[in-house]
């Protein structure tokens, strides 16, 4: 992993780059993380995976978060890895929401590595979150025509309540 | 591969990509005097699955066909999602393991670390050596689990029954020594954080060398019987190639991307367990297609069992489980003696431990790749947000590239030597 | 037993007739048996000795215990490996736990051609149109074992992705718990399902133990007493109610009215265990009449 200095270094460049791209850095329990605003996220991307002293041009995963009732309300984790030299970095990408019944958007990176194909179209299943540019963002693990983005913290868990023999009359719907 | 190379690609024999001969491309058929725009026309979707022997799961393919080349693939999946990871979010850090386990259902052992380690992280906690070795030697002969089933599917795919009862042969002797040491044959939930859930009973070692002492031969059976194969080596070789840098741009890891001839392997290159302790090699392959995917599985499974020979022999004694009480029970002995045992233990059957707030993602080296556990905490007892990525997820991902252009048949082929769990792929 | 140890005596005495199939006990024994061979296939042998020759060799039943033999005995499963199940399920065919030796001899991958589904694994809510098509392809008579926690109930996934239960939309025959259940137990549901289809079927525990009086639908109390608030809250207040005509609802009533009509159960309908001789129950003023399918 880079160590904290080094994650500095890496920030400061792509904020020469990209002005404002970056919004903080975070380094704990030895793990490196970048925090990008959603907008510049296919610039940031693009130069960790290309320029000559970064070179992190495998994506290992990508996946979302809820932080709900924290704001900015979701993140798209990014965790890249540079072979050769052995680092992983993570790129947090935090976006709002945006209330009522507006999906939170954010640019697909399906240009910069293909990988993100099935995992983004699991962050649009789970969390509603829009990839502008993904060639063809569907649910990918619930029915297509489900409704709800069940990961996010707001929805309920579902199931059926488990029901014993005195609780029967306690249970909505099992007495006719 | 070192045996006469009785196949030739479809250059050599004078046939273009696809094995059409001349005569057949010129032909008199109406497809092949069609134009391209017009053969698109032709193409024929058919569905293959959920329900089909050959699909290793529940995965849906809709395959669009000319003939019998496919032209284009769209895996579906979705059929045995199980919302784990929602579910994971209810439940404390202890609960929250059986839950994992059966994700990616033939490695276990792994899917259980990848989250303990995690939570480990989370908690700065270091598990002791001998607690350390042991999940080496269950991780080990997981994986080793985890690819005779794999090989012994693949070849029930192909034909060759005969290896699938070889396979689950020795995969019953491995649940043997899972049941000794744990009590289930499979989903055992033998790890927590901070180390093993019990230690060892006496005799396991001496059938873990046992069955150490058994594999190598067993293997060499298994390579006796598919190696030389002529319908075995017609089916795989050449078939389902994807180039390296392809591989590497969707993230595909593991064996596959071995097989294509990248060294890379997380045992190697992170710190996760004392694998540096271990003396064994990586088999990598050469042209990447299925014969090579196949040759690195069965040569894996050799390395493994080196692993865990010199694990075992050199198990250190000492605790199963970290010291550290607020996080692992405490030995049953103690609660009738001490009181705070007694309050550890009760805080943490009712409540479970906390994990101060933070980010951990913690990759390891599963039998398909890479399985990485990522655990959002907020300082109270249930995990905020558990991510698994899931190897077979993203090697799915290079599905399509390997079966477009190829024979359906082929598909077949490249879709078990992918090898993947559904309970992965859709958690 | 050491040397020096008292002999262990062991008398063995043969409690039927001697069969056909056994050996002779005497050389005797032997020569009568040849002789009346020897007269059958001349034509001669007459009266009791003919009577008794033939009926040690024919097997009388009805029509109807012959087929349900010969059905327990080969039913072949449909591949249906969901889930963890299943590789439970492919070791039970394995040499080990060898099923091919109870009739299960190969799982045929055309729901046509099986007359047993092993629902092997978590039932994920996408799953059950897939499933149930299955079930409907299969022919006559088919039988459903529900294999694991999570087919049975649900399993430790109580969330919105699980059904919570395959008998929500299917017939299942018999049950099987574990997660995953070893292949012995899977081994012993196949041969419980095989006693069942014979028309011998395993005497539930109420009936074995009296113990009536503690079944879940049983009513101690009529609809109405107590008033329920519905929370509305639950995914099971669709299913179970059908306000919105579901569809898994609806294949749900239709699933158990084909199932009462007596779909796959050839006449050999196991005894419910609920239900069992009307004296025995309780009084159904007091207690209801405990069915809560067909309210």
């Amino acid at each position: 992993m880079p160590d904290a200095p080094g994650l500095e270094l890496i920030a400061q460049e792509v904020n020469t780059r990209h002005e404002g791209a970056v919004l903080g850095t975070s380094f704990e329990h030895g793990q490196a993380t970048l925090l990008v605003s959603g907008d510049s996220i296919v610039e940031v991307l693009t130069y960790l995976k290309e320029a000559p002293g970064q070179e992190y041009d495998i994506l290992s995963s990508l996946h979302g978060v809820d932080y709900l009732p924290a704001e900015p309300r979701f993140a798209v984790h990014y965790e890249l890895l540079n072979m050769p030299r052995v680092e992983r970095l993570r790129v947090k990408a935090l976006l709002p929401d945006p209330g009522g019944d507006a999906l939170p958007e954010l640019d697909s990176v399906y240009g910069v590595f293909p990988g993100a194909d099935f995992q983004e179209r699991e962050v649009y299943d789970f969390f509603g979150i829009l990839f502008r540019g993904h060639p063809d963002l569907r649910r990918i693990l619930m029915p297509e025509d489900y409704v709800g983005w069940p990961q996010r913290r707001d929805f309920p868990v579902g199931g059926e309540p488990v029901i014993f023999t005195n609780t029967e009359h306690t249970v909505p719907g099992w007495i006719r | 591969m070192s045996i006469a190379d009785t196949t030739r690609t479809p250059e050599q024999m004078g046939r273009d990509a696809i094995g059409r001969t001349e005569a057949q491309v010129i032909g008199t058929s109406p497809i092949e005097r069609t134009s391209a725009l017009e053969r698109e026309e032709e193409l024929f979707t058919i569905n293959m699955g959920p329900h089909h022997p050959a699909t290793h799961g529940v995965l849906r393919l809709l395959v669009s066909l000319e003939g019998e080349v496919v032209r284009d693939l769209k895996p579906v999946m979705g059929y045995v999602h199980t919302g784990i990871e929602k579910s994971a979010e209810q439940k404390s850090y202890w609960k929250v393991i059986p839950f994992l386990e059966r994700m990616d259902y033939l490695s276990y052992y792994f899917n259980m670390e990848a989250f303990c380690g995690a939570v480990e992280r989370l908690l700065e906690l270091e598990i002791p050596p001998r607690a350390a070795y042991l999940r080496v030697i269950h991780m080990e002969l997981n994986r080793i689990h985890s690819h005779l089933v794999g090989l012994g599917t693949t070849a029930l795919d192909l034909g060759a029954i005969s290896m699938f009862w070889y396979c689950f042969r020795e995969r019953d002797t491995i649940l043997d020594l899972f049941e000794m040491s744990s009590g289930a044959r499979m989903h055992t939930r033998y790890f927590q954080v901070g180390g093993v859930i019990e230690d060892i009973p006496v005799g396991f070692e001496r059938k873990v060398l046992e069955f150490c002492d058994l594999m190598p031969e067993r293997i060499d059976q298994y390579a006796a019987l598919l190696d030389q194969n002529e319908i075995f080596l017609q089916r795989t070789r050449n078939t389902g190639v994807v180039s390296r840098e392809r591989l590497l741009e969707l993230g595909v890891t593991g064996p596959l991307l071995r097989a294509a001839g990248e060294p890379w392997d997380l045992r190697k290159v992170h710190d996760y367990l004392p694998y540096d302790d271990f003396e064994f090699d990586i088999p990598i392959g050469t042209v990447g297609d299925n014969y090579d995917r196949y040759r690195v599985r069965l040569n894996e499974m050799r390395e493994s069992v080196r692993i865990i020979r010199q694990a075992v022999e050199g198990l250190p004694e000492g605790p199963f489980a970290a010291d550290d009480r607020k996080v692992v029970l405490p030995p049953r002995h103690e609660l009738s003696t001490s009181m705070e045992s007694l309050i550890h233990h009760f805080k943490l059957v009712t409540e479970g431990f906390r994990v101060p707030p933070g980010e951990a993602y913690f990759p390891i080296e599963g039998p398909r790749g890479e399985l990485g556990c990522f655990v959002v905490a907020d300082g109270s007892s249930k995990p905020v947000r558990v991510h698994m990525r899931d190897p077979s997820f993203v090697n799915l991902q290079a599905l399509r590239d390997m079966c477009v252009g190829g024979y359906v048949a082929d598909l077949i082929a490249n879709l078990a030597m992918l090898d993947p769990i559904l309970g992965g792929i859709d958690r | 037993m050491a040397a020096g140890s008292p002999e262990l005596e062991v008398e063995r005495t043969s409690l039927r007739g001697l069969s056909p199939l056994d050996q002779p006990r005497s050389p005797d024994e032997l020569r009568v048996r040849q002789m009346k061979a020897r007269d059958m296939l001349r034509g001669d042998l007459q009266g009791a000795d003919l009577d008794e020759y033939v009926e040690g060799r024919l097997l009388t039943t009805t029509l109807e215990k012959a087929q349900n033999w010969a059905r327990g005995n080969a039913m072949w499963p449909a591949t249906f490996g969901l889930a963890c199940c299943a590789i439970e399920m492919m070791s039970m065919v394995s040499a080990r736990y060898d099923s091919a030796r109870y009739g299960a001899e190969v799982f045929r991958a055309s729901p046509r051609q099986a007359d047993m589904l092993i629902l092997s694994g978590r039932v994920s809510i996408k799953m059950v149109p897939v499933i149930r098509r299955i079930y409907d392809q299969m022919l006559e008579p088919k039988w459903v074992l529900s294999m694991g926690a999570c087919s049975s109930s649900g399993g430790m996934f109580s969330n919105y992705a699980v059904v919570q239960g395959a008998d929500k939309f299917l017939p299942v025959d018999i049950h099987i718990p574990g997660c995953p259940p070893r292949p012995e137990s899977l081994l012993y549901a196949i041969l419980k399902l095989q006693r069942k289809v014979f028309g011998e079927p395993d005497l539930g525990w109420r009936e074995r133990y009296k113990g009536y009086g503690t079944e879940e639908g049983e009513r101690r109390w009529k609809p109405g007493a107590i008033p329920v608030e519905r929370a509305g809250t639950s995914p099971a207040d669709g299913i179970l109610e059908g306000a919105d005509g579901g569809s898994i609802h609806e294949s749900v009533e239709e699933a158990l009215a084909g199932a009462e009509a007596g779909i796959g159960h050839s006449g050999h309908e196991a005894q419910d265990a609920y239900h069992g001789d009307d004296e025995e129950r309780p009084n159904e003023e007091a207690w209801g009449t405990g069915d809560t399918r067909n309210a």
